[in-house]
């Protein structure tokens, strides 16, 4: 009987989706009910061949047992894609920014900075930091909880959906569709399959840990539970918006102002905080441990760390918004509450640290638990220079300079960049029954290209942004600016050099990290584990 | 008194209180006495469950 109904609505959403094709107001609008068309139509197709004959006993499968590593396995390989593909189109445009003649006349309006921008930050934030947070959400819930994952195909469901969001997101950057907000450009329709999505990742998770066989629910999971439930209350509170035109992708915010303002950097530095920081924190109380072979340095520090996060995190928006509309008092809650922040956060790093008390020795021996440690460190380093640069004083030079981009990619390339990479190190030679990665020595040389691009990336930004800000409030004797703006975009040239070549090392080592996992994958003694995963 | 006004003063008063007795509360419940053999146990979970038969069934 279900049956039936799949047929019946996959024809309907592949005639629905014609119709908008046909009436499309623009051209993102068009290229996405075309992609939704055939997608529907293929899986119609699919679905008509493996129905049922009538008469015929159904075929009988047994019920799958063991844990659920398809979706893990996809995961990770996504994972490794999207990574290449976000850190080359962040690489090309900050070529773009130190030669601009690289916004090729011939690749007019889709292949400008502008264009390119959001879909850089969209692939490594949700296509590579999603992909690794589900993969490593699902491996982590089923192992922590010794239950299988909830809900049968539904962790399918999420994999694929998705990975069918990002498209339509990237997609619709490059034709032009965006409702302007920073990390939330996609329009309204990719807006609601994102919650459709995200409402059944939080079912599959949560059943998980309801049919969990451990009386407690380990920290890793507070971690990531709280992550899927914020981002799902900060989607849909910042793209609260009324599309034109059902048959066209523009929509207007229902927000305006001083308000649309706020509710953005709500969103935007909770996602900084929930997914780039909970979730991720998720993965760290779950691989250090594992990694290292003992458990968390202290447990009772961790759950401190936990809700002291929560508490504070939620409020520190407003510190993206000095000297701006917003009222004083509220900036100064936003930059109060990210000063205290710092405290929570470094108690989160010296757990991890102190997990390998003991067994130091692994971080000269062991170039996976190097990364993680690496990784903590450059936790430590952005959630120091955080709350050091929200304070207004110090904002009111780095603002809308370089020094804020340094700052995230010393976060986004140190922290979760490192931290993804170690785990997907950890899952790879599990999820395929291999004792260790193809080559140990390439993870070294990994660790060492992304390290120095860091380091590269982040000292030029320093230069740069400082430089900036010192500029551009530099006056003479009699009060007068003494520079222009384009005198700082020609200062800041060297800098911008530097930073491209420190993108080009880290996206070597990513391009390392996913030839090892290919090899490792390829091997012949390789295969999807279904049976023992070999122990430690 | 208008809706902001309203709000603004509760969030500056009773909800700021009871989010930071909440808060407190839950630090101090960590340190509860007997808490100690809880969270080592707690602690020990990701090297329990790592082998495939170990999974409960999806109910």
């Amino acid at each position: 009987m279900l049956d039936y109904f799949k047929l019946i609505a996959l024809a309907l959403v592949t005639l629905v989706a014609a119709i908008a094709a046909n009436w499309a107001r623009d051209a993102a609008y068009m290229v996405h009910a075309l992609l939704v068309m055939g997608l529907a139509a293929g899986l119609l197709l699919w679905q008509l061949r493996t129905m049922p004959v009538p008469g015929e006993p159904a075929p009988t499968r047994p019920a799958p047992g063991g844990y659920m590593d398809g979706p893990i396995r996809y995961g990770v390989i996504a994972t490794s894609l999207w990574g290449v593909v976000g850190l080359l189109a962040g690489t090309f445009i900050a070529f773009q920014l130190a030669f601009p003649a690289l916004n090729f006349d011939w690749g007019q309006p889709f292949t400008n900075f502008g264009r390119l921008r959001p879909l850089h930050t969209s692939a490594v934030i949700f296509a590579f930091g999603g992909n690794a947070l589900i993969a490593t959400s699902f491996y982590i819930v089923q192992r922590t909880c010794g239950a299988r994952l909830w809900g049968g195909n539904a962790a399918w469901f999420v994999f694929w959906g998705y990975n069918l969001f990002i498209v339509l997101a990237a997609t619709g950057y490059l034709l032009g569709a965006t409702q302007s907000k920073e990390y939330a450009e996609p329009e309204w329709y990719i807006d609601i399959w994102l919650t459709i999505v995200w409402v059944v990742y939080l079912a599959v998770f949560l059943g998980t840990i309801l049919n969990r066989r451990e009386r407690h629910i380990y920290v890793a999971n507070w971690f990531l539970l709280s992550f899927i439930v914020t981002v799902a209350m900060l989607h849909v509170v910042n793209n609260l918006s009324v599309p034109v035109s059902i048959w066209g992708s523009k929509s207007v915010q229902v927000f305006a102002g001083v308000q649309d303002a706020m509710t953005q950097w709500w969103y935007g530095h909770n996602a900084v905080g929930f997914f780039l920081t909970a979730g991720f924190l998720g993965m760290m109380y779950y691989f250090v441990p594992k990694q290292a072979g003992r458990p968390i340095y202290s447990y009772k520090l961790s759950i401190i760390h936990f809700w002291a996060l929560i508490f504070l995190y939620i409020w520190a928006g407003p510190h993206h918004l000095h000297y701006t509309a917003l009222p004083d008092w509220a900036a100064t809650l936003g930059m109060v509450f990210s000063i205290i922040l710092w405290m929570p956060s470094w108690g989160g790093m010296i757990n991890g640290l102190m997990t390998l008390q003991g067994a130091w020795d692994k971080i000269r021996t062991d170039p996976i638990i190097r990364m993680f440690v690496a990784s903590l460190a450059f936790y430590g380093m952005s959630t120091f220079e955080g709350p050091m640069m929200s304070i207004r004083a110090v904002n009111s030079l780095s603002h809308y300079t370089d020094w804020t981009i340094g700052h995230v990619h010393s976060g986004a390339l140190g922290w979760n960049g490192l931290i993804t990479f170690g785990a997907l190190y950890f899952l790879v030679p599990r999820l395929w029954g291999r004792s260790q990665m193809h080559s140990m020595a390439a993870i070294n040389t990994h660790f060492w290209l992304a390290t120095v691009g860091i380091v590269l990336y982040a000292a030029s930004m320093w230069v740069s942004g400082i430089m900036e800000g010192l500029m551009w409030r530099e006056v003479d004797q009699n009060g007068f600016l003494v520079n222009s703006f384009a005198d700082t975009v020609d200062a800041k040239f060297p800098m911008y050099v530097v930073r491209a070549l420190g993108g080009v090392l880290y996206l070597a080592g990513a391009l390392v990290m996913s030839w090892n996992i290919w090899m490792t994958i390829r091997a012949p003694e390789a295969r999807p584990v279904t049976v023992a995963t070999p122990a430690e | 008194m208008d809706t902001y006004s309203f709000l603004r003063e509760l969030a500056d008063s009773w909800v700021l209180l009871i989010l930071t007795l909440i808060f407190l509360g839950v630090i101090g419940w960590a340190f509860r006495p007997g808490s100690h053999p809880i969270h080592e146990d707690a602690a020990a979970v990701p090297f329990r469950h790592d082998r495939p038969e170990e999974a409960r069934a999806d109910e």
